[in-house]
């Protein structure tokens, strides 16, 4: 069984639908004793990081999320604001984050360019995973951010996009995968990812 | 690459999806619900949905009707139409839409923005101005296009980008329905003044039109209605959207 993260942060219902296409068996909850049945984890998330961290704590989320994730080793997916907190700190709200993987979230800065970065963009898909069998650099995702993942650990990036920058658009470390786009909002690839996580991990 | 967004923007009056031209005369199209599950097999960038008597009748859009798109929609969506309160939008979000379109309240109190970009993200909230070109200068209008306002149109722009808003929508009252292209001296004035990306709205009939938008104007995305409800300029109803190769091939030349 999938668990889907409430924490107060954002769409979760498009979430919640885009599994139930897939045929997944997923659940919404903020109940830890539910969260810890479950085999895998998606943490979505839209809005701002510092919320984000404090919703977590509000929760008491953090210490099930690490046991889970870190000691038992249970695969996670973090979406947009979910992957970004992933990293150690943010410049947004300047806190810092669950310091999963070697990165840090920082602002686009480039002036010329609008920010939110806010629409279609494709992939340049740095290292295999079975999370994007069936993927290719062609499809197109959606993407709704002003912050980013600046990784110290290159082997940690899975796929890069660019904008204003090439930016990291897709992460994982072992057990822990995060993409900035929104699989859920992007037709039928964003739901091949899914079923991918779903199925495949 | 970064690809602009084509969106359909559909009207909505007593629930039924209807197009209106220079916000006047709104003609009966169908059923939003079914266009909905034709826009998802199309795989539509985002859909707008915008009830044109809300604000009007001091109603909001229908709540139940929007969680019913969010059941149907596999494409991002926002809606509009008389929204006022945080609650409001609350409810809207929850119901599965992505973004609210703050029109009328943006004007009468704009304080509404900062509040809701603050508690649900920038992201989701698109402050939406309507405008109408009278003796070469542009006039802001509120509540459906029929309330002319004191605003300075730029200054207006830039004050809702301070106070939150996550896009600015501009809407061309005069040019709604024509299928004339977009008013690009319009969109271009917008997008010289904030950084927030912007979405223009009015005029479109063609692929072309929407290049222009985003190449001459500097949008970031392009909405219509008549082009996505209607075929050709006899305007027969069928609901459509470009193919992907098309877009993609319109806007690989830049």
């Amino acid at each position: 069984m999938i668990a889907i993260i409430d924490y107060g942060m954002g769409n979760l219902h498009s979430v919640l639908k885009a599994f139930k296409r897939i045929n997944s068996d997923v659940i919404i909850s903020s109940d830890i004793n539910e969260i810890k049945k479950a085999d895998k984890l998606i943490l979505p998330g839209v809005g701002h990081f510092k919320n984000g961290m404090k919703k977590l704590k509000e929760k008491n989320l953090i210490g099930v999320l690490n046991d889970m994730v870190l000691k038992e080793k249970k695969p996670i997916l973090g979406i947009c604001l979910g992957v970004q907190l992933f990293t150690k700190h943010s410049e947004e709200g300047d806190v810092d984050g669950l310091g999963w993987i070697d990165a840090k979230t920082v602002k686009f800065k480039d002036s010329k360019f609008k920010i939110p970065h806010m629409g279609w963009n494709d992939l340049n898909i740095k290292k295999n995973s079975v999370l994007f069998d069936g993927i290719n650099n062609e499809n197109n995702f959606y993407f709704v951010h002003s912050y980013y993942l600046d990784c110290k650990d290159q082997g940690d990036v899975l796929a890069t996009t660019s904008y204003s920058k090439e930016f990291v658009s897709a992460i994982q470390k072992e057990n822990i995968f995060g993409v900035q786009f929104h699989p859920e909002k992007s037709h039928s690839y964003g739901l091949q990812i899914l079923k991918n996580f779903a199925s495949k991990i | 690459m970064f690809r602009p967004r084509i969106i359909p923007c559909l009207l909505l009056k007593d629930r039924g999806l209807v197009k209106t031209v220079k916000f006047k005369d709104p003609r009966y199209i169908g059923d939003p619900i079914n266009a909905v599950k034709i826009f998802n097999d199309f795989e539509a960038d985002e859909l707008v949905f915008l009830d044109i008597d809300a604000s009007k009748n001091n109603k909001t859009i229908d709540l139940d009707f929007v969680k019913k798109v969010g059941q149907e929609a596999f494409v991002p969506f926002a809606v509009g139409g008389g929204i006022k309160s945080t609650d409001q939008i609350k409810a809207l979000l929850n119901a599965g839409s992505e973004k609210v379109v703050i029109n009328s309240s943006a004007i009468e109190n704009s304080q509404l923005i900062k509040e809701a970009s603050e508690i649900f993200g920038s992201q989701s909230i698109i402050a939406s101005i309507d405008v109408k070109k009278e003796n070469g200068k542009y006039s802001v209008y509120g509540c459906g296009g029929t309330k002319k306002m004191e605003l300075d149109l730029i200054d207006f722009a830039k004050k809702v980008e301070k106070l939150g808003a996550g896009e600015i929508m501009i809407n061309s009252i005069d040019l709604d329905g024509t299928m004339e292209g977009f008013d690009i001296e319009l969109i271009k004035s917008i997008t010289d003044n904030v950084k927030i990306p912007v979405i223009a709205v009015g005029g479109a009939g063609s692929l072309e039109d929407m290049k222009r938008a985003v190449e001459e104007g500097g949008a970031s995305a392009v909405s219509a209605g008549s082009i996505f409800v209607y075929s050709g300029k006899s305007k027969g109803i069928l609901i459509n959207y470009p193919d992907k190769e098309d877009i993609e091939e319109i806007f690989s030349h830049r």
